[in-house]
């Protein structure tokens, strides 16, 4: 029940929103996270935006798997 | 990017399955890892993540599916409340199909009863001004990720002068329940799947006694494969590695060590801390939220008097054990017979985040 997914941010307007994702779009109350501009990600659930996706860690999150690659590599010709 | 897709790929979910078995192999005794939130257990089954542990690593579920843990006491109670004659329920479609002592909602709206399923607490300010010589009662169920959402939506209640919405809350905290488990000693825990989105607004602080107290690995996971897969990783990292354990954070592109302050403090102005009733595991010091003195005009159960049927429980139904981790559900002697997501007895089999409803969609046991 804390199923919650990323949306963009594509209108504002106060403490409301339109948020949009694969083309369907969502109002979204923006109360709970004054800061935000056109184009965060957020992640929403039941109607609200709870958390501003970082873009910076979502990357880093993907290349630690290069660094995996090497570690596996490095294991296995021990 | 758009945070789904790519946390989904193969190679790197075959790479990160590959490092866990290798790590595994150093250690010879059985690591049991414990998914803590509803939404984990479902995407686990679902994404296969089971199938590719080594031996040695066992996934538990628990308590974390807020339908499953809400007693019969309060289903009761919701339902007396639908079958007054001025009442509108609304709630979330979870709920609807969930057996309280003698009936649910499904059959009481099949009886006439105005209930009606929402996705957000916020249309129930909306069919509230609809309705302005009705009663409207949301059912407040939930976690830390949808109390501040239901905060809001008392506060939002207050501010257009609504006279006719109150809330029936049963909104519970999750870390509470993590130590009230290892309180309990009935299982043997190694290491806790945080769970993400209910993070999202707490940070990691309140997880903190789980390492320092208990001594338990916490990690804060994503949902996606690639985030549970690298989440199982940094667990038996730390478990076999011995390090002093800590609370790390996985999911860290929507998790920050903070949480999320604005909806911390909502939901603290609105409700306070007091003990609660889970299904299973008992009451449970400080782990539910009441809606404080300065909002009781949007509680239900200080303003709207009903008679609550005496409560029951199946006699047959294991749900409490499968909430504490201590059974699985093929352990329980209506599961795939009697009990089905059609048919479902308890809630673990009702709720899609149920354990049972998991087991049965995904499991081969
Ligand atoms: S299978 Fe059905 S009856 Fe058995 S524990 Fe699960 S929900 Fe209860």
């Amino acid at each position: 029940m804390c199923l919650a997914i990323p949306m963009e941010l594509i209108q504002i307007d106060g403490d409301n929103g339109i948020a949009e994702l694969s083309g369907v779009k969502k109002e979204v109350c923006l109360r709970l996270l004054p800061e935000v501009k056109i184009g965060d990600y957020l992640i929403i659930h039941a109607g609200f935006a709870i958390q501003k996706m970082d873009e910076e860690e979502a990357r880093k999150t993907l290349e630690i798997w290069e660094e995996i690659d090497n570690i596996t590599k490095k294991g296995q010709n021990q | 990017m758009k945070y789904i897709d790519e946390f989904r790929d193969k190679k790197i979910c075959q790479k990160l399955s590959e490092e866990i078995r290798r790590i595994a192999r150093n250690t010879k005794r059985e690591v049991v890892l414990m998914e803590v939130c509803g939404t984990h257990t479902t995407a686990i089954f679902r994404s296969g993540i089971r199938s590719l542990m080594p031996n040695n690593i066992r996934l538990l579920s628990g308590p974390g599916c807020p339908v499953c843990v809400t007693p019969n006491r309060y289903l009761d109670r919701a339902i007396a409340y639908s079958r007054l004659p001025n009442v509108i329920i609304c709630t979330f479609g979870d709920m609807i199909k969930v057996p309280g002592s003698s009936s649910s909602l499904e059959k009481e709206k099949s009886n006439g009863a105005d209930i009606r399923i929402v996705y957000s607490p916020l249309e129930s300010i909306k069919i509230s001004k609809e309705n302005p010589n009705k009663l409207v009662i949301f059912l407040g169920v939930g976690f830390e990720t949808t109390a501040p959402l239901v905060a809001s939506t008392i506060l939002s209640s207050k501010e257009e002068g609504l006279t006719n919405l109150f809330i029936l809350s049963a909104h519970k905290l999750i870390p509470p329940a993590m130590m009230a488990l290892l309180d309990s000693k009935d299982i043997a825990i190694n290491g806790f799947i945080c769970p993400g989105h209910v993070s999202t607004i707490i940070g990691i602080e309140p997880y903190l006694p789980i390492v320092e107290k208990y001594g338990i690995p916490s990690v804060i996971i994503g949902f996606e494969p690639i985030d549970i897969l690298k989440g199982i990783l940094m667990l038996i990292k730390q478990i076999v590695n011995g390090v002093q354990p800590k609370v790390e954070i996985q999911y860290k592109r929507a998790v920050r060590e903070e949480g999320n302050p604005t909806a911390q403090s909502l939901m603290n102005k609105i409700f306070k801390k007091g003990d609660t009733e889970w299904r299973g595991v008992g009451i449970i010091p400080e782990s539910g939220l009441f809606i404080r003195e300065e909002y009781s005009v949007y509680d239900a159960e200080r303003n709207i008097e009903v008679c609550v049927e005496e409560t029951k429980e199946h006699p047959d139904c294991i749900c409490g054990e499968i909430l504490r981790g201590v059974k699985i559900p093929s352990e329980c002697s209506m599961f795939r017979k009697v009990c089905t997501p059609l048919n479902p007895v308890g809630p673990c089999m009702v709720s899609s985040e149920g354990t049972c409803a998991a087991y049965y969609r995904y499991g081969k046991e």
